[in-house]
């Protein structure tokens, strides 16, 4: 039971993280209309930005900070000068620009920070566990991640929903021509919008580091499941990312956890433990399917278009 | 007339040419290196490239008096990438020798074109039990170990401290079955647990920490080499397991990943047929020469294909040069005549080596982190499958 809450929360975490990914792929798919393939590659950057600030500054606060401003810079060059061209045109040509940009910045990486990968150390305080229940110890850092997303999603409902910028990204995510012909000026909306995304998967990238290794094609599993999400949640919806966030999360990591157990009763150890997170993350896209069957504008539609 | 001229004495020259090509191409030895150089086991495979270059160095660029050419492939961890690059060793480059290998299961692949094309290959990590049994071939060497004879050193040690109960994490691919099947082998307390991880791709081993937790096992036995290491080592500190739960390793704490644990990694032991301060002769100016020259400390990846330059120096000055020599070659490479860095060195039947394995230790020593020889857990130990291959030495 103890071991089920634990990797309950392991599952909200990663959740949290997907959902950080996710908020920035549905704002600019909702609201630009654009597949952007290379945000994994933005996480990817927050995170190799981050390490490099860690060990300028000695700081890991600091070289969050750093890291998320570089993103966001990062994002925002990034929109002005590739992905621009791109918004006039059809879905496919926006996945294979994109595409494009991924295999990019791959080689970007390589030459700036060479092949290895570098490793990024949470501060020293959260290097161990706490009782957050009787029997049940949990890393410190990983509380932290979820309650520095939690805090995170607060300022972006805040951000979307009591500001001018949120409403304008409410408004442009419904219907971006009334919004271009009210006189806003779209150009700069897209960029801050993209700029805003680019900035919250830095932030994810950066969370994620000290639990996984920063990498060359770091984001490239995780924008899949990021994918799967904003589908599940509804296009252009904040709120539908988060909780199909939670949802894939928790999928994936209890049923990798307790798949492989419940296969052990039928089949021997070997298969189960091959077979047990293949069928984990085959659960998620069956989730996918059955929503793209019932409920094709996902759990919290944005709006209709 | 004169057009006639020019043109003959350009034929003659070109042909000249291609002659002269043609001889001194027969006195190079080329050799193809197979190795991961990107990634996040890149630092491995950098490691070996080093030592193989210090060896060289040291050797004067030559083997057996013939100037060396090197063609460095990187297999990026990937069975289907490393079976293209050594048939392309092969095929189009005709390397006289292939070294390298750090995966088994990328080994596992290659082996077929490797014994087809008779290309001799030493082995530097790869230590499948296969190549060890069934699919040994004359021509397939190894300077490193099998699988399994690591971890069983480790049990016996585990024995010998008295550790009643463990519980096993490990990678689910060739090499991760090899090291916990090792370990089962000489352990005589109980297995509580045994869990392999999605290879390599998951690197979040939160879910077998916690498991490994519930189930009270008195210690972890672990296997995750390169980058998953760092983040297994990382993982288990911040769960709090450090201090309740002993941690035994095998190829997770070495040289090249001690830079980046630092602290987390004191206390946790690991056998290794070779350590940084084995005192011979050849190891001391093995490393003393490499800090020199690198600035890093090497690892027993690089210790391993330091050895594989002094066993080929050995098979080419055997016969002289000629490298059309295979079978003598390769019958005094048997022989194993050379000096190597982990001190007495033979090979068994199988062409694997017949070594003594040693527990090591992770000490601080001032500001640096050394790993430090702490006992011989056992002498000249040979890998369980030997009998499975139905080669003889010296034939």
């Amino acid at each position: 039971m103890l071991y089920f809450i634990e990797q309950c929360l392991n599952g909200v975490q990663l959740g949290m993280l997907l959902f950080l990914l996710a908020a920035g792929l549905t704002l600019v798919f909702g609201i630009m209309d654009l597949v952007n393939l290379a945000h994994g590659s933005l996480y990817m950057l927050g995170a190799y930005f981050a390490a490099t600030f860690a060990t300028l500054t000695g700081s890991f606060v600091l070289a969050l900070i750093l890291a998320i401003l570089a993103s966001l810079i990062a994002g925002m060059v990034l929109e002005v000068i590739a992905i621009r061209p791109l918004y006039r045109r059809d879905h496919l040509d926006h996945v294979l620009g994109t595409f494009g940009l991924i295999l990019f910045f791959n080689e970007l990486v390589r030459l700036i920070w060479g092949p290895e990968g570098r490793t990024l150390s949470p501060p020293s305080q959260m290097l161990t566990a706490v009782q957050i229940l009787p029997g049940v110890y949990y890393p410190i850092y990983r509380l932290v991640i979820i309650l520095a997303t939690l805090a995170v999603a607060g300022l972006l409902y805040a951000l979307v929903m009591r500001t001018r910028l949120g409403m304008l990204i409410r408004a442009g995510a419904s219907n971006r021509e009334m919004v271009g012909a009210l006189g806003i000026n779209i150009k700069l909306l897209y960029t801050l919008v993209f700029g805003l995304g680019a900035a919250l998967a830095g932030f994810a990238g950066v969370m994620q580091a000290p639990i996984l290794t920063v990498q060359i094609g770091m984001g490239e599993n995780i924008l899949i499941l990021a994918f799967v999400v904003i589908i599940i949640g509804g296009i252009g919806s904040i709120r539908g990312a988060f909780v199909a966030a939670i949802i894939v999360g928790l999928i994936d990591t209890v049923g990798r956890a307790f798949l492989p157990d419940m296969l052990r009763l039928v089949l021997s150890t070997n298969a189960a433990q091959t077979l047990g997170p293949s069928l984990s993350s085959m659960s998620i896209y069956m989730l996918m399917a059955a929503i793209l069957v019932f409920r094709p504008e996902g759990l919290f539609p944005a709006a209709s278009r | 007339m004169i057009r006639i001229g020019v043109l003959a004495a350009t034929a003659l020259a070109l042909a000249a040419g291609m002659v002269q090509d043609a001889s001194a191409q027969q006195k190079t030895v080329k050799i193809g290196f197979i190795s991961t150089f990107s990634g996040p086991t890149a630092a491995i495979g950098n490691d070996m490239r080093n030592a193989f270059e210090l060896g060289l160095d040291h050797l004067g660029r030559k083997l057996g008096g013939l100037p060396v050419e090197v063609i460095y492939e990187d297999d990026t961890q990937k069975p289907d990438v490393g079976v293209q690059k050594t048939q392309k060793l092969i095929e189009s480059d005709h390397v006289d020798f292939i070294v390298g290998y750090i995966w088994s299961n990328v080994l596992l692949a290659s082996l077929k074109p490797l014994t087809d094309s008779k290309t001799i290959t030493v082995v530097t990590n790869a230590g499948a039990s296969a190549f060890a049994g069934e699919l040994c071939s004359p021509y397939v060497f190894s300077t490193s170990w099998q699988n399994d004879q690591t971890p069983q050193a480790m049990g016996l040690y585990m024995n010998q401290k008295g550790v009643k109960s463990v519980f096993l994490i490990g990678p689910n691919y060739a090499a991760g079955k090899d090291m916990l099947a090792g370990l089962k082998n000489t352990y005589k307390g109980k297995i509580l647990g045994e869990e392999y991880t999605r290879w390599p791709d998951q690197l979040d081993f939160s879910a077998e920490l916690s498991k490994a937790r519930a189930s009270g096992a008195e210690a972890i036995f672990v296997f995750y080499p390169g980058g998953a290491g760092v983040q297994f080592i990382t993982q288990y500190v911040q769960s709090g397991l450090k201090g309740q739960i002993q941690l035994y390793q095998g190829f997770t704490v070495d040289e090249l990943s001690i830079p980046r644990l630092k602290d987390l990694a004191l206390g946790i032991p690991g056998t290794q047929e070779w350590v940084n301060d084995l005192p011979n002769e050849a190891n001391k100016k093995f490393v003393a020469d490499y800090i020199a020259k690198y600035k890093l400390r090497p690892s027993y990846y690089g210790a391993q294909t330091y050895d594989a330059v002094s066993l080929l120096n050995s098979a080419v000055t055997a016969v002289n040069g000629d490298l059309s020599k295979k079978e003598e070659m390769r019958k005094a490479m048997e022989k194993a005549d050379f000096k190597s860095v982990r001190g007495n060195f033979k090979f068994g039947n199988n062409h694997i080596p017949i070594q003594n394995f040693y527990l090591q230790d992770l000490v601080k020593a001032g500001d640096e982190y050394v790993l430090k020889t702490v006992a011989t857990v056992v002498e000249n130990d040979q890998d369980r499958f030997h009998d499975r291959c139905p080669m003889k030495l010296g034939q």
